[in-house]
Order: structure tokens, then sequence, then C-alpha cells
């Protein structure tokens, strides 16, 4: 006790001669008191009453929040290292038991089809919900119309416009039901096909003959929308023929076709309830417009791919999440100001509160709704003393809208599951 | 991946094909949080290479376990995030139930 004692006073007297010296010498100062905190002295500054035992109540704003300023957002960053509250005696290190104990998930609406779903996620670090996202974009299969065997095509429309028009369509099928194709022949169990025939009515004989006064009184010339509707599915597989090299030698035996399926997909009991195809409203597509006498004969053939490789197999129009707003008034904002207030904001998070004497009060009604304009605080520096505009760094508004294929909850969970798979795939080639 | 020295395994880099910051993010935030672990930094050397290369330096402890440890740990998360979000669905549509048209969406 006595040697602490000692160290005490030495580390004091240090403290005074270096606040008296210049900055060269005190710099030097500094590093005669870490070589001499080195042997243990850390135990006995925490043993001292004046060193904080937690995270003080600044810092832990500082690390819980991002304050949205006037000029810049600052503390944006979230703090990981484990040591980072070592001088405060907090260990920063990652428990389980604490991120189970801290994690919430509270839903908080579907549309009314199911397809769009917002939740929140609270008590996670942003390095996972960012990995989530970026997982439901890019590496989430689905299926999506990738070869097109076009026999006619008379209509307007380019063959390969027309063809990167069809990919683009969401097919709506658990494409958890299909494996990847990659360079296998397509069959059953990775393809599906697609037929689209539809043809534009010519003007009849008659019509044509008549005279030209006489089809202008005529109504608007047939025209019709090829939609996402008009694809049938083929369970069958292809109905298209290969070209043999001798058609002749081979009359017999059954003729090649674009796929290979063994068995019709309907006889499979996994697609025995269902029909593959597009769903309302998205059957709805316009995918041409065809003339008179115009027609579109093709046969598309639709697999199983990510996002990563093309936009069209992301299976969300878009996901995407905000750090929860939090709005808070520094001082009392009353009568008049507290009018300005309420007209500042062009989301209406504030409302007036009637108070004694008939005088008015600001509330926060609706911080959820903050888009973080800084209308509020912008117009002087007592607006900004006033009002406080934050995020939480650790509470996910999180949206999924899903294209149709699957719901979007089961999109995360999936989403989920790669992450799960990517990091069991580095332990296995660790091992 | 890895590429270390023989004679001190507590420093390596680990280099992780067809992975981008989806997982070396994540893998960086679960590293930091292990208080083995003195220094982790993850890079992508070239855009159009499918590789991320991920920086262990421990203070002791073989960096091949820590990074395996840490992987557990994301794991071990991302399964309780999975489970409590399975929670919150199935109680929101408790306490709201779907119209009967969504039945057959669920499918």
């Amino acid at each position: 006790m006595a040697k602490k004692d000692q160290r005490m006073s030495e580390t004091e007297t240090e403290e005074e001669e270096t606040e008296a010296e210049s900055m060269s010498e005190s710099e030097s100062g500094s590093e005669e008191q870490k070589q001499e905190s080195k042997g243990g002295g850390i135990d006995f500054i925490m043993s001292l009453p004046d060193v904080p035992r937690n995270v003080p109540p600044h810092v832990e704003l500082q690390r819980t929040r991002v304050f949205a300023n006037i000029d810049a957002p600052t503390h944006t960053d979230s703090i990981q290292y484990s040591g980072a509250f070592a001088s405060v005696g907090l260990d920063n290190s990652f428990r389980l038991d604490q991120f189970r104990n801290n994690f919430r998930v509270e839903v908080i609406r579907f549309s009314d089809d199911g397809m769009d779903m917002e939740f929140d996620m609270i008590g996670i670090d942003p390095a996972l919900a960012n990995a989530f996202r970026r997982i439901l974009i890019a590496e989430v299969p689905t299926m999506a119309i990738e070869k097109v065997f076009i026999a006619n095509n008379t209509s307007l429309i380019q063959d390969e416009v027309l063809a990167h028009r069809l990919g683009l369509i969401p097919i709506s099928v658990d494409p958890r039901l299909f494996e990847y194709a990659e360079s296998n022949a397509p069959n059953e169990r990775n393809t599906i096909v697609f037929k689209l025939h539809v043809q534009c009515a010519k003007h009849s004989e008659e019509e044509k003959g008549q005279s030209k006064k006489k089809k202008d009184e005529k109504k608007v010339p047939p025209r019709i929308t090829v939609k996402a509707k008009d694809l049938k599915w083929l369970p069958k597989g292809s109905e298209f023929y290969l070209e043999s090299e001798d058609s002749n030698s081979n009359s017999t035996s059954k003729s090649k076709t674009y796929t290979s399926f063994t068995c019709s997909q309907d006889s499979l009991p996994e697609f025995s309830n269902i029909k593959i195809g597009f769903k309302e409203p998205l059957d709805d597509i316009n995918i041409a417009r065809l003339g008179p006498g115009q027609e579109i004969e093709l046969e598309a053939q639709a697999v199983k791919g990510v996002g990563k490789t093309h936009a069209k197999w992301s299976p969300v129009a878009t996901a995407w999440y905000r750090m929860l707003p939090e709005v808070v008034l520094l001082e009392e904002i009353e009568d008049e100001d507290a009018e300005t207030l309420k007209e500042k904001c062009p989301v209406g998070v504030f409302d007036i509160e009637d108070i004694a004497n008939g005088r008015k009060r600001s509330t926060v009604a609706r911080p959820r709704a903050c888009t973080l304009c800084r209308e509020c605080i912008r117009g002087g520096e007592e607006w900004e003393k006033r009002v406080s505009l934050r995020r939480v760094k650790d509470h996910f508004i999180f949206t999924i809208e899903s294209t149709g294929a699957l719901p979007p909850e089961v999109l995360f969970t999936e989403a989920v599951k790669i992450l799960e798979s990517k990091c069991e795939r580095v332990i296995s080639e660790l091992s | 991946m890895e590429h270390g020295s023989y004679a001190d395994n507590s420093n390596a880099t680990f280099s992780l094909t067809d992975e981008d910051h989806t997982l070396a993010n994540a893998v960086r935030f679960s590293l930091n949080q292990d208080p083995r672990v003195s220094f982790c930094g993850y890079s992508i050397p070239h855009p159009s290479d499918n590789r991320v290369n991920i920086r262990v330096q421990t203070t002791g402890a073989p960096a091949r376990e820590v990074l395996k440890d840490a992987c557990q740990d994301l794991m071990m998360m991302c399964q309780h995030v999975r489970s409590t979000l399975d929670v919150a669905v199935a109680d929101f549509k408790l306490r709201n139930p779907p119209k009967e048209d969504e039945d057959t969406d669920m499918k």
C-alpha cells in the first residue's frame, strides 16, 4: 500500500511539473508516465474513486446516436473495437448472451398483398444489417427468363429488345424448387419453358378493296397488346425441334427438342398444386404491341440465378433500411415559437399541446416521420440550441419490397441463411 | 487461402474468393469485438477480381482460429436473428389475421 501511495504522489508531482513546463518537455513527461504505469499501475488507477466506472453519459450518447447537425452529421461511426472502453473498465467484446438479450424484431406492416413488409431490427450492428440488405438484393436466387428462341417476330420490337423485356418479367414461382442450371442441359429440374404465340388479325380482303374514304370511316384498325399472361407455361418442355443433320434417317425415333425433360413438370409432386406463371397484377405487364398482320412466336427458358449476375434475378424491387430518427427538444418551446416550429417541419413531426393559462408548447408527436431534412434547425443559432436531431445507431427500419416470387419474410430468412452458409464455407476451408 | 509465416501464426492474411464487402465487413465487425485481436481489416485488391483479403493480427492466438471463431459468432448471431424474425412475423400475423386471398400466397 505504501508503495502505491508513493507512486501516486510521484504521478501527481509529475503532472504539476508538465503543466508548468513547455510543450516539448511535457511530451517527454507523459512518456515517463506511460512507462511507469506499465508496471501494473492500471489496476491502481482503476481503483481511484474519481475514475468513472462506466461509460460517461455524453460518451454513451455519442456511441449510440448519430447527431444530425446543421452543417454535417457527427459521431457517425459505430464503435466495434473490443477495447474501446477499456479505460473505463468496460468490456466492449462480443458476448452472444448480451446480443440475444438486446436483439429485437418488431413487424410494423405488411402490404395488402403481403409482398411489402416493414420491420424494425433493434440491437444489431450496421455491418450485419447491411450484409442482409446486400444479400437480399444481389444473392437471393429467383427464376428469370434467360434464353429466348424466336421463331417469328414481325413486330416493331427488335428480337434483342423483346428478349430483354421478357427477361425482366418477374415469375411467381418458388426458386427453392429448382436447381442451378450451370452447364447442364435444360431439364425439368432447372428450367421453366414458356411459349408465346400471338398474331394480330390482318385487314380482311373486303376491307382492303374499300375506297380510302370508306376506310377512314372505319374504326381504329385492330391492334393487340401482348401481356405477360400471354406467355403459356409448357410443363412438358420445349415444343421446338432441333434441326437434325439428316432428317430422313431419323424419322422413326423421337425428334429432339431444345430441352431434355424426362417427365412433365406437372407430374412432379412439388408442382402438383401450383401453376407456374405470372401472378396478378404482374400478369398485366406489357411485352409488345402488334399491328395488323404482325406476329410473335417464341419460346422462353427461365433458369435460376442471382441478382449479382443480372438484376432480373433480384427477388426484391428494392430492400433498404434507415436508422430510427430521434427528435429531442432541448428546451421548452412555447407560443409563437411553437407555431413556427410546427410550420417549419414539412412532414409534421411536431405538434402543439395546450398548457395552463392559454399557453402552447411544442411536442414531438411523430419522430418516426422525420427525414432529417434539418429544416427545423435552420434559421439561426437559437434553433440549433432548441432542437436536436439524432439517429439511433442500432435501430434499423428495414423495408423489403418483394417482386412476387417469395413473400418478404421468407426472402429475409433466405438472406440470413446465405450469410450463414458463407461463414460456414470460411470455417470449413480453414479447418 | 492463408498467407502467413510458419514461425508466427498470430499474424495472417486470408484471401477469400467469390466474396465481397457483404461477408468481409461482417467478419471484420465480428473480429473487432474479439479481445484477442490487435488488428484486423479487409481490402478488395481489384474491383474486377471476386476476392477479398482479410488481415488478422492477434496478441498471440493463432489467427486462423480467431477468424474461425469470428465466423462462428456471426453464424450464431444469424441463427438468433432468423428465429427472432420468425417469432415476430408469426406474432404479427396472429394479431393481424391475413385476408383470405393471402393464404394462397403463403403456399
